[in-house]
């Protein structure tokens, strides 16, 4: 399937800011899924530098405004070809060890009610049952809810609270397989919304465990599945703030709003 | 050198200026409530005091009447009043410890001491303190760090940015002090009080501690249009506006030597410099003094501007 | 009668070679002579001690480390070998270093359990795969010794962030060159002060390839409110480079720059004193305002070298450091030159039990834990302190590691009641860049009480100049 992105983030600032900085994992990598036709990522008075490809084979640069500036609108656009692999990463440059995804993070820490989610368990671990299983019990635990939870809770709470988005589904996913000694990582990408997916937005996230036998499997407890052709893989971290499309600084005070416009479409 | 350095030296200097130019205020209002006037009572200069100070809206709304007591407390003592002596000290301080390296150690501990003492002065029950103790203290303690900054200090960048504060703080403390009293030195108030007039000019001039050398530089008359222009444009007066500019000027000349490259800066304090060269006292006061010392106070924030922005302070 | 501790100074009563010639020079002088010499060091230290606690943080209660005038004397053969001990053990660590964030074979191989690094919080998943200059991740590495005989020293820990300490080495040789200019020209030390112009020569040959002509340097702190502030700033000065804090950086296009009033100045190797998790707030703790945003990046895409670079901290953790031998075995087919303290780790069954069994015999530390903070030592304690440690140990046992009380060498140390013996131990800073530098020299800690083996500076310890004879 050849899927087309159109990805938009604008900032404004209430006051003019005296620079930004911001380091940016937009750009996807090739793997046996998807092999990237034409991708940019641009924004006008931005100069764009430091970039390379780290350990875990995401797309890092860099990209700083100076100022006075008032707002910045970071666009991507890009093209690529995908295809069903069921969810297993194949191709995929990268040259960090497995079980560093088995390190906890604030956002993923474990709690009572993670170790007690990551009981349930049935199958052999490391198996894709067992894979399956975990994926499943987070959809039903955590009913997808859009609006309820904040971007900086923990896995642990969103357990207590039942409900969350992809983030919050996706980092509990994670914090009961690493329980369970499955490493497992967060992955951003981007998804060709339908009538039967979870979420309308189109930009996603959704979980990768790794299997001895497999290698790296791309769960997503939102919509229950593994990712497909309808998938775009984009970054991977240890959880969604590692993983982040973009991360950055504005420097100066005042209130700063944000709007994210992003359009999936499949080329005819 | 760091911009982050410069920034430090100068904002030390501006600070202590600020704590030495806020006792002055203190000792001319001091001096003025002393004068008996015409109606039998004394003249209230608190006011004035607190509107030189820029802080006049502050005060009302934390103390409310402007009596000397209430006065001393927020314009020394008041932690929350970032212009008080003791906050510009501590900020002096605090400018200075962050760039320790970059300062002599004579310079240091001139600073450290007045810091360290002021907690002395604090601790003193307010009955044993005098107001001319205070300011007296404040000043003795301002001559001591800049007499250890000339003394012992390099002549390199640093040094020029140190100047460059203290001349851009006082050249601003100037106009505004005079601006409180601009009306005395109008000439229609020739007439209105005689003796009284005449006690106020003594005690502006007492305060910027130029009461002698007004005497050395027009004998003994007093004229409001020789005291605006001794204050003004006469460049000997270490405390004039003229001189202030001028001390700008040269330090930014020096600079812009050192580093090769003329700046925004340079180009203002050469203007405002000429600016007030070519001034004539008669014009000035004819075209409006209140006038003048408020373009003033401008072009001088201006200037700290254009030296904030050439140097890259506060940039990140 | 003999002391089962290692005396430097005497064999019985004859004097070792180390001291000879110190020994005929105290014999020489009046006792009165070392009262005035004390007290002049007393002014001399108390001048430095106000600059330390001036440049430190009066609010805080900064104290003063006693400086003892007697120094700790050692022998260019006893010298010799300790550095090609420490050497070989900074090669085998920054090999370690690289191999973990490469190819990882010493896991592959079976020498190290992967889980001890991987889930270890100074291993940094962000620098995997990239190269520091020269592949160098620690460029000073500190080594804390002890010695227990004439021949024999133990390694008690290593230090590859950036230890702190070296300013002391300098101060205390300048002191004693002060005091004792006589015993200078008739002892034939080796100097010590070229340690500032080796170590920015370390830096300089850890430039970048993008680095065109000469690196510029920049230390990094985290102001002048951190207690080593002084260091940093002795060390800038001392090197000649610009002492920098975060927000005097910044990021723009491939390469990170200072603000200086000339405008803004590519900087090509920064020597950080700040943690891995303040470097960068757009790649660590989101919350570091110490940090450079984007710093990371620039970082690994080449434009800029951090010295110890990111990730480094991940070689001198307690529970790495009893691997160090197996190491130097693996990268550098030798056989280690130093030994390490035997250690018994708590996070294995079997040891946990035997710790647990000997604690009145054994020193715990805490692995994560440093600075003397939080360690128990056995033969010190009274029951209610042992049978309290017992149960954190128990409750954690991964985060024990247990060694036996070492009988630490005592040199000779002026006190109240004259020249006694005070154990000691020793930091040498080995700089890691084109070529691997020991400085003949160190720091010498001193635990000032009678009998105390605890010799960090935040238990009361002292520090001495540490003397290494040219023969």
């Amino acid at each position: 399937m050849r899927l087309i992105v159109e990805h938009s983030t604008s900032y404004s600032f209430e006051a003019p800011r005296k620079r930004v900085v911001q380091s940016h994992r937009l750009t996807p990598s090739d793997s046996a899924a998807q092999t990237i036709r034409a991708w940019s990522v641009a924004a006008d008075g931005a100069s764009f530098g430091a970039a390379f490809v780290d350990g875990a084979g995401n797309r890092v640069s860099t990209m700083t405004v100076p100022g006075p500036v008032d707002g910045v609108a970071v666009l991507v656009r890009g093209e690529v070809e995908t295809a069903d692999t069921a969810g297993v990463l194949r191709g995929h440059r990268e040259t960090v060890a497995p079980p560093v995804y088995l390190r906890e993070t604030w956002a993923t820490a474990a709690g009572i009610g993670l170790h007690e989610l990551g009981a349930q368990v049935s199958a052999p671990l490391g198996t894709l049952d067992a894979a399956h299983e975990m994926c499943a019990l987070v959809a039903d635990t955590i009913a997808y809810t859009p609006g309820v939870t904040e971007a900086d809770m923990t896995a642990a709470d969103v357990v207590e609270l039942g409900q969350g988005v992809c983030q919050d589904q996706t980092q509990v996913l994670i914090a009961i397989a690493r329980i369970r000694g499955t490493p497992a990582r967060y992955v951003t990408g981007y998804l060709l919304a339908g009538d039967e997916t979870v979420g309308d937005e189109a930009s996603h996230a959704w979980a990768e465990l790794y299997l001895p036998d497999l290698g790296w499997v791309g769960f997503d407890p939102a919509n229950r599945c593994c990712p497909d052709a309808r998938y775009i893989r984009v970054s991977s971290g240890l959880d969604a703030l590692d993983a982040a499309p973009i991360r950055g600084i504005s420097l100066g005070a005042g209130e700063e709003s944000m709007d994210i416009q992003v359009s999936v479409a499949a080329q005819q | 050198m760091l911009s982050r350095t410069a920034e430090n030296l100068y904002w030390t200097a501006r600070y202590v200026e600020r704590a030495d130019c806020t006792a002055r205020l203190l000792e001319m209002g001091y001096r003025m409530q002393l004068i008996p006037t015409a109606d039998g009572g004394f003249a209230s200069e608190w006011e004035s005091v607190l509107t030189a100070a820029g802080a006049r809206g502050d005060f009302a709304e934390r103390y409310g009447d402007a009596v000397e007591r209430n006065v001393v407390s927020f314009l020394v003592f008041d932690a929350a009043n970032p212009s008080s002596i003791k906050c510009c000290l501590a900020s002096a301080r605090n400018n200075a410890r962050a760039v320790r390296t970059a300062l002599t150690t004579e310079v240091w501990e001139a600073l450290n001491r007045a810091y360290l003492e002021f907690q002395e002065l604090e601790r003193t029950p307010r009955s044993e303190l005098s107001l001319p103790q205070i300011c007296d203290w404040t000043k003795r303690h301002a001559a001591e760090v800049r007499g250890a900054h000339e003394n012992t200090q390099l002549e390199n960048e640093g040094y020029r940015f140190f100047n460059m504060g203290h001349a851009v703080e006082r050249g601003d403390n100037t106009a505004r002090l005079l601006d409180v009293k601009y009306y005395v030195l109008l000439p229609t108030s020739d007439m209105v009080g005689g003796g009284i007039d005449n006690y106020q000019w003594t005690t502006l001039l007492r305060a910027l501690s130029a009461h002698r050398a007004y005497h050395w530089a027009y004998g003994g008359d007093y004229a409001p249009s020789r005291i605006a222009h001794f204050l003004i444009l006469n460049r000997a007066c270490p405390r004039s506006l003229v001189h202030c500019v001028n001390a700008a000027e040269d330090h930014l000349t020096e600079l812009s030597r050192v580093t090769g490259q003329r700046t925004e800066a340079n180009d203002a304090a050469a203007a405002l410099l000429a600016e007030l060269a070519d001034a004539e006292i008669g014009d000035i006061v004819h075209d409006g003094l209140h006038e003048f010392l408020g373009r003033f106070v401008a072009r001088n924030a201006d200037l700290g501007q254009k030296i904030a922005d050439s140097y890259l302070f506060g940039k990140v | 009668m003999k002391s089962r501790f290692f005396n430097e100074m005497y064999d019985g009563d004859t004097v070792r070679p180390a001291y000879a010639n110190l020994t005929q020079w105290i014999d020489g002088h009046p006792p009165e002579h070392f009262e005035l010499k004390r007290k002049e060091a007393e002014t001399i230290f108390r001048r430095i001690g106000i600059t330390f606690a001036v440049y430190g943080s009066e609010e805080t209660s900064e104290r003063l480390i006693p400086f003892d005038m007697m120094p700790r004397v050692f022998t260019e053969t006893e010298w010799r070998k300790l550095e090609r001990g420490v050497k070989q053990r900074a090669r085998a660590l920054n090999a370690f270093l690289w191999d973990i964030y490469h190819r990882r074979e010493i896991v592959r191989a079976g020498r190290i359990p992967g889980d001890l690094i991987w889930r270890n919080e100074a291993f940094e998943p962000a620098v995997v795969g990239t190269s520091p200059a020269r592949g160098v991740y620690s460029h000073v590495v500190g080594v804390d010794l002890v010695r227990t005989g004439l021949d024999e020293f133990f390694v008690l820990e290593d230090n590859c962030r950036t230890p702190s300490g070296v300013s002391y080495m300098l101060e205390n040789r300048e002191i004693m060159m002060r005091l004792f200019p006589d015993l200078f020209r008739s002892s034939r030390i080796l100097p010590v002060d070229d340690y500032p112009q080796a170590l920015r020569r370390t830096f300089a040959s850890v430039a970048p390839e993008k680095c065109a002509g000469e690196p510029t340097i920049a230390v990094l702190t985290p102001g002048s409110f951190n207690s080593a502030y002084y260091e940093h700033s002795f060390l800038a000065d001392q090197m000649g480079v610009e002492l920098v804090e975060g927000p005097d950086l910044f990021v723009d296009g491939d390469f990170v720059y200072m603000r200086t009033t000339r405008g803004p100045q590519r900087v090509d190797v920064i020597y950080r004193r700040i943690d891995d998790p303040f470097i960068d707030p757009l790649c660590f703790r989101p919350d570091s305002l110490l940090g450079v945003p984007g710093l990371m990046n620039v970082y690994r895409s080449g434009g800029v070298q951090i010295c110890s670079a990111p990730g480094a901290g991940v070689a001198d953790d307690k529970a790495i450091y009893t691997y160090v031998p197996e190491m130097i075995r693996f990268y550098l087919g030798e056989e280690p030159i130093l030994n390490n303290v035997p250690t018994w780790r708590c996070s294995e069954p079997d040891e946990l039990k035997y710790v647990l069994e000997h604690l009145g015999e054994l020193v715990v530390k805490e692995v994560h834990g440093s600075g003397g903070y939080g360690m128990l030592v056995g033969p010190a304690s009274t029951k209610e302190e042992i049978d309290a440690y017992a149960a954190r140990i128990r409750h954690d046992p991964g985060d024990f590691i247990a060694q036996p009380t070492l009988a630490l060498s005592t040199s000779p140390t002026f006190v109240d009641q004259g020249l006694a013996p005070r154990h000691v131990d020793l930091r040498p800073y080995c700089l890691v860049g084109e070529t691997v530098h020991l400085t003949p020299g160190g720091l010498t800690r001193v635990a000032m009480r009678e009998g105390s083996l605890v010799v960090n500076s935040s238990q009361g310890g002292g520090v001495k100049d540490t003397w290494v004879l040219a023969e």
